[in-house]
């Protein structure tokens, strides 16, 4: 017997190195191919082979797909799988009351729970009374598949995750042969291990058939209301570099990209490293001032310059890009967010780096900032700071965080076309050229690169005057500068599109937020309006300059609500430009927003009224 | 447009008013760098002076070129990313002791390991200028400055031990006091492929005067410098008559050669910096000091292997486009 349902939510939880990424990844690859939406979240420990058998050794992926648009992995678990007695812990919380729990039997043993800091084995008392338990034996029936292969016994057991893979694959209702060639493909190189994990998944998903999980198949349907087109499943931090990519093949131009090594971030320098028939440089340099110091270089020089990087490294890629503003280079410099401040939660989200991004550099230094809203808005977000870079000869900070980054969901690919033209800045004869000459329209500075015959110039970080770009210690010249710097910016009010609204134009309450929390405040959102409650929401992307409607918006409504990943930072930012005063919600946990957490707000604020 | 062959000195001067101190050191270098520049044949757009921050680096105002005065220790990164996007350009780095050694360091010691193609020229006056007076890595130990009342207590940095020590493939030092030498070795550096490191002892007139009058002195030079030949034994001297010999593993003075024999002969090509670092240990007062090319070996060019890795990337693509590939990455189709 299936259940068809409209969406579900499932994580695998195990150990570190019980493989649990690879089933998820792999799931939601069979998921997508079908057409069925799917937002995932990965979950590492910040360790990268924490003790075994612990909590905070445990490693998880979470998914959640459905028959429709959905833009979050989810909040409470319609199945959890857990390999170990850590896993059911850590996790047990977040699990749907009535929901399924499948665990591994064998990994319970008295050793495990005690690791894991039970008490009690949870099975022998009530404590897991409100759940659906199946128990399997997922260990000895591995090794009972793969018996005869010839593999040591702690490699057979590693081919549990496999097993797993094959009962989710059934639990789902999921074709397996794209699996088997895929598997077959993966181990080419090792036939035994090959045949080991296909013997390990067939053994899951037959399993699926015992008596015990009868009336347990789930079936999605595939999307109906879907945008036409050729869809890829990418990680925001993908999706970020394909951005950048994208952009300079736009422009014409070499993409350059500086980075070190720094968690969440790493993905993107690992990208473009393997992109150079793309006329991608990536360089890895001695260190995160190197990295952004490299892409200035190279943006004086007329590539597409950009660097990726996490708030510390944020922390020492300021003087740069502050060099980056008087010297007026377009540079673009991605900030993963995670859980701060110093080295703080390497491995977690958070929002807390968006004070920063506007004002943490030294004199007035304007940059624009954009925050992406889900992983496939990373590739429009890159593309846009792109844009916006060489538009008004400025930094752009895009502020990615580590849930969006490392989650993913079905991508649609642009159509020839479709992406607006990345256009240089504006052009001026030889005889004419003057380094800090003015586009009236925009503000923008010319982008007259070393090579080229009768532009040689000088420019550097000392104050410029207007137009020659003449080192000026002149007082009346330094203050005009500095309003040109800001000018400029503001100006990009009219190339960036309008703030929208989700819902009434209107209202009672309107619910801002900004970047990676879209999917959570739209989902509480739908869910409020559906149970017809009147909110509205606005997601901001553009957060300098702000779109040139938004104050009228936030007027518009008697109470705002803004929920962050962070305590209260656009709030603050808010409440300084538009003198309202909006209501906060803000949680520092190294996770999402909960959907159940911005409805209880909202419907709290909403009550107040009433 | 002018072209290249009647370049002339005149060509390369900015017209900016130079700022320097009268009677600085800084005045000698711009000179020759800038009769250099004519004798390389490279158009005047594809050469580029970066600096950092410090006296040193106000040197790009002053050449009629491209250029960027950037900002304290990071010319080196800077330079690294034009001369990657920008592989036809000459890229010369001018900086200083406080710059390239103190807050610059880490870039220092990895523009010279990755061997980029690129010119340095550090000006050594083991002094902060700019900021008035301060002791810098290169400081004497003793030394009282501003910020070392009662004498420095650092052990200064030996410049060229260190670029030695990350195995640079192209180390000299010259003198603020002898043009014609400058001259020589900036020529050597500009044909130098991979990152050339040249060490020029400048003299502060206001803050650090005398630092290298030892050597920078015409009279007493002869006695304390050392100018390094290739392929020729380590002689010096007011008559040459003087050498350098090694025994055991450390280096003796001869006082009067009999038998050239006996000398060590200068050879910029060894396979190992070993030799060269031998050489930059030698000091004043101990010794003489080596001044002219240290060593010169061909090494793979970071920049130069990326790009090549770039280009025949490209040439072997088999996609249209960026798109094309993206669709190519399991991808499916929804109508
Ligand atoms: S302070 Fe010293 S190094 Fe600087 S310009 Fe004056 S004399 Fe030259």
């Amino acid at each position: 017997m299936k259940n068809e349902i409209k969406s579900f939510t499932i994580r695998f939880a195990g150990d570190s190195g019980d493989g649990m990424q690879l089933v998820g990844t792999r799931l939601t690859e069979t998921l997508v191919v079908q057409g069925i939406d799917v937002s995932t979240l990965p979950d590492y420990p910040a360790e990268i082979r924490a003790p075994g058998g612990t909590v905070s050794g445990v490693s998880g992926y979470q998914m959640q797909f459905a028959d429709h648009d959905i833009y979050s992995p989810g909040d409470t678990i319609d199945c959890l799988v857990a390999m170990n007695p850590a896993a059911l812990k850590k996790c047990i919380a977040d699990v749907a009351k009535g929901a399924l729990v499948i665990v591994n039997e064998d990994a319970f043993t008295e050793q495990n729970l005690e690791k894991a800091g039970y008490e009690n084995n949870p099975f022998a008392d009530d404590s897991l009374i409100q759940y659906r338990i199946i128990k399997i034996p997922a260990t000895s029936l591995t090794l009972q598949a793969v018996e005869g292969i010839g593999l040591q016994k702690p490699q057979a057991e590693r081919c549990k995750n496999f097993f797993m893979l094959g009962l989710a694959l059934w639990l789902l209702d999921c074709p397996i042969d794209a699996t088997k060639e895929w598997i077959s493909s993966k181990f080419k190189k090792n036939p035994q291990v090959l045949e080991a994990n296909q013997r390990a998944f067939s053994s899951g998903y037959a399993y699926g058939d015992t008596k015990e999980l009868s009336g347990l198949r789930f079936t999605v349907n595939k999307m109906e209301d879907f945008k036409a087109g050729t869809y890829i499943n990418l990680s925001g931090n993908e999706a970020a570099a394909y951005g950048l990519v994208a952009a300079a093949e736009s422009a014409g131009r070499r993409l350059f990209f500086g980075a070190y090594p720094i968690t969440p971030a790493s993905d993107i320098m690992q990208e473009l490293a393997a992109l150079p028939r793309f006329n991608v440089s990536m360089f890895q340099a001695e260190d995160e001032i190197a990295a952004v110091c490299a892409a200035i270089g190279a943006s004086f020089g007329g590539a597409i310059a950009a660097a990726g990087t996490s708030g510390p490294g944020l922390c020492l890629k300021t003087e740069g890009i502050n060099l980056a503003v008087i010297a007026e280079l377009p540079l673009v410099v991605i900030d993963v967010q995670r859980g701060g401040p110093s080295t703080g939660l390497p491995t977690k989200t958070e929002q807390s780096d968006l004070l920063q991004a506007l004002f943490g550099r030294s004199g007035e230094s304007p940059v624009v900032v954009i925050a992406p809203q889900t992983p496939s808005d990373c590739f429009h977000s890159a593309y846009e700071a792109v844009r916006l870079a060489v538009h008004a000869m400025t930094p752009v900070i895009m502020l990615s965080d580590g849930y969006i980054g490392n989650g993913t969901e079905p991508f649609r690919i642009p159509e020839e076309g479709e992406l607006p033209p990345i256009k240089l800045s504006f052009e001026v004869s030889p005889e004419k050229f003057q380094p800090y000459l003015r586009d009236p329209e925009t503000l923008s500075r010319p982008w007259c690169v070393p090579g080229t015959p009768g532009y040689e110039h000088r420019i550097g970080g000392l104050e410029k005057q207007d137009v020659t770009g003449a080192v000026s210690y002149e007082p009346d010249n330094h203050d005009r500068m500095n309003r040109i710097r800001l000018e400029k910016i503001m100006k990009l009010q009219s190339v960036i599109p309008d703030q929208e609204i989700f819902g009434e134009e209107e209202g009672e309450l309107l619910i801002v937020g900004w970047g990676g929390t879209f999917g959570s405040i739209r989902t509480a959102v739908e869910e409020l309006r559906n149970e017809g409650v009147k909110v509205s929401h606005a997601q901001i992307k553009y957060l300098n300059p702000f779109p040139k409607n938004l104050g009228d918006i936030l007027k518009r409504f008697k109470k705002i609500l803004v929920p962050e990943i962070n305590l209260g930072q656009l709030a603050w930012l808010l409440r300084a430009k538009y003198l309202i005063e909006p209501h906060q919600l803000n949680l520092l946990r190294g996770l999402p927003l909960k959907i159940s957490d911005v409805k209880e707000k909202a419907i709290e604020l909403l009550e107040a009224v009433r | 447009m002018i072209e290249t062959q009647k370049l002339a000195r005149k060509d390369f001067m900015s017209g900016q008013t130079v700022r320097w101190c009268p009677g600085c050191g800084d005045y000698a270098i711009l000179a020759q760098v800038q009769s250099l520049m004519p004798a390389l044949g490279i158009p005047r757009e594809k050469i580029v002076f970066i600096s950092g921050i410090g006296c040193s680096s106000r040197f790009p105002y002053y050449m009629n070129t491209y250029g960027f005065h950037t900002i304290h220790g990071r010319a080196l990164p800077i330079a690294e990313g034009l001369k990657m996007a920008n592989s036809d350009l000459q890229i010369w780095v001018i900086t200083g002791d406080g710059d390239a050694l103190s807050i610059g360091g880490n870039h220092f010691i990895h523009a010279l390991r990755k061997n980029f193609d690129l010119k340095i020229i550090m000006f050594n006056n083991e002094i902060y200028g700019l900021t008035k007076g301060q002791y810098s890595p290169t400081s004497k130990i003793g030394q009282k400055t501003k910020s070392s009342p009662f004498g420095s207590i650092e052990k200064p940095v030996h410049p060229l031990s260190l670029a030695l020590g990350v195995e640079a493939t192209f180390v000299a030092r010259t003198i603020d006091a002898d043009p014609k030498h400058m001259l020589q070795v900036f020529k050597r550096a500009s044909e130098h492929k991979g990152t050339a490191y040249v060490e020029v002892l400048q003299n502060c007139l206001i803050f650090n005067n005398g630092a290298h009058s030892f050597i920078t002195d015409k009279m007493q030079r002869p006695d304390h410098a050392l100018y390094l030949e290739h392929g020729k034994p380590l002689r010096f001297g007011p008559d040459n008559s003087k050498g350098i010999a090694l025994k055991g593993t450390s280096p003796v003075i001869v006082e009067q050669v009999v038998d050239e024999k006996e000398l060590l002969v200068h050879d910029e090509t060894h396979e190992e910096p070993t030799h060269a670092y031998f050489l930059s240990r030698m000091r004043h007062p101990e010794f003489p000091v080596p001044l002219g090319v240290f060593r010169a070996v061909k090494k793979p060019i970071y920049d130069e292997t990326m790009n090549q890795r770039i280009e025949s990337a490209k040439k072997s693509r088999t996609e249209k486009n960026f798109r094309d590939f993206m669709v190519g990455n399991n991808s499916w189709t929804m109508r």
